[in-house]
């Protein structure tokens, strides 16, 4: 598990709208690029160095391939970070002001406490 | 020694920006009465003449990240840029630069250092809408200098409610004792209950009404003993999930100390009680 990894795909993404969009068109192929490309670089670090370690495992890879934010919240992703990339991606599909976070919400209502652990 | 002439504690709405900017026509039913109440907070500060602002708030995953997580941190910069591109893109926040007051953050990083909390400091800080939200609120034409102070409400493991409340405490005493004649207030923005990324998110009230109404006495009344009793990082997942954005408002309480708000209103909107206090720690004339 590298709940660390799914948050940093999440925080990366979110912050760039060019990744935004490539995410939002091709979920698979993105998270494959992503994991292949762009999960090993060492944030605020100079370039260059990188880590060598971090992969996400099969049920976190298929979650984001899916655009599964269902599976993401059971998985502990941040869900600060989660909602503020579907918000980017998705909000422009409704009509309704809030529509898409009161769907997203609505998909989570299976949800009880103790909601699944954040923490990295 | 400097003057403490007003403590604010506030929530930080980021839709509160482009809400007010909204011809009426086109503006939701609350927005009036919204607007009514910012500009009646805003005059708690305007009347108290501050020099220069301490602003406590949260930055929400911008610069800060998990490879590098600061509990508590503290400006020390000539100049802050502000807001974020996925704030602009979703909050309608625009750019701004604050300027910074140096020598304030370097007594307080010192000082702090030597009072116990371990203060971590940047000197390049992109500030986010936990320190802008209350400049378009209560301090529009953004003149003075700030010294922003972050919390970790955000990434676990988070500090426990009792430093949040010590850490008031502590900055209240460095404030009090810093040799400046400068009018100091401190603004601080936190949260009620919260929900973000949940089942009970973006409701027609914060999640739970019952926790924000006990919170608003406890912050009214300066209770920071029974807001402690009940208040655990534990507790504080059940209102909402983003509900420990609240220890914010306990680090505000800790700096206004056992004394009551000399102003407390709120505001029932969708997603979310907002929340507006103000203390004169001096006297109302200091």
């Amino acid at each position: 598990m590298s709940r660390y990894l799914v948050d940093k795909f999440l925080f990366t993404v979110d912050r760039d709208p060019d990744l935004v969009e490539r995410y939002r068109e091709d979920p698979a192929g993105f998270v494959a690029w992503w994991e292949a490309e762009q999960a090993n670089q060492i944030l605020n670090c100079h370039s260059g160095e990188a880590s060598t370690w971090l992969a996400f495992d099969d049920v976190e890879r298929q979650a984001l391939a899916t655009h599964d934010h269902v599976a993401l919240f059971e998985l502990g992703a941040h869900p600060f970070l989660t909602l503020t990339l579907w918000i980017a991606m998705f909000e422009r599909d409704h009509d309704q002001p809030l529509a898409m976070q009161l769907d997203y919400a609505a998909k989570l209502a299976h949800v009880t406490l103790p909601y699944p652990d954040i923490s990295t | 020694m400097a003057k403490l002439v007003a403590i604010l504690a506030t929530t930080h709405h980021p839709f509160y920006y482009k809400t007010s900017q909204l011809p009426p026509d086109v503006a939701p039913p609350f927005a009036a009465e919204w607007v009514r109440k910012v500009e009646a907070y805003r005059a708690t500060l305007t009347r108290t003449r501050p020099d220069v602002l301490v602003m406590v708030g949260s930055d929400h995953f911008h610069q800060l990240w998990l490879d590098n997580m600061p509990q508590f941190l503290v400006g020390k910069a000539p100049f802050y840029d502000a807001n974020y591109y996925n704030e602009e893109r979703e909050f309608g926040l625009p750019r701004l630069l604050l300027k910074g007051h140096e020598e304030l953050s370097a007594y307080i990083l010192r000082e702090g250092i030597d009072k116990g909390f371990d203060l971590a400091f940047s000197n390049e800080l992109r500030v986010d809408h936990s320190i802008t939200c209350p400049i378009f609120t209560v301090r529009p034409q953004n003149d003075l200098p700030i010294v922003p102070i972050y919390t970790n409400i955000f990434a676990p493991p988070l500090p426990r409610p009792e430093r949040f409340v010590q850490l008031g405490r502590t900055i209240r005493e460095l404030i009090d004792a810093w040799p400046s004649d400068l009018r100091v207030a401190v603004i601080g923005t936190g949260h009620l209950s919260l929900e973000l990324g949940g089942p009970r998110q973006f409701g027609p009230h914060g999640p739970d009404p019952e926790f924000d109404a006990k919170a608003v006495e406890w912050i009214a009344n300066g209770d920071i003993d029974a807001c402690l009793s009940e208040v655990t990082l534990d507790s504080l997942h059940a209102p909402g999930n983003a509900t420990h954005g609240f220890m914010d408002f306990m680090l505000m309480m800790g700096i206004a100390g056992y004394q009551k708000a000399d102003y407390a209103d709120n505001l029932d909107l969708f997603h979310t009680m907002e929340a507006y206090f103000t203390w004169y720690p001096n006297g109302v004339n200091a």
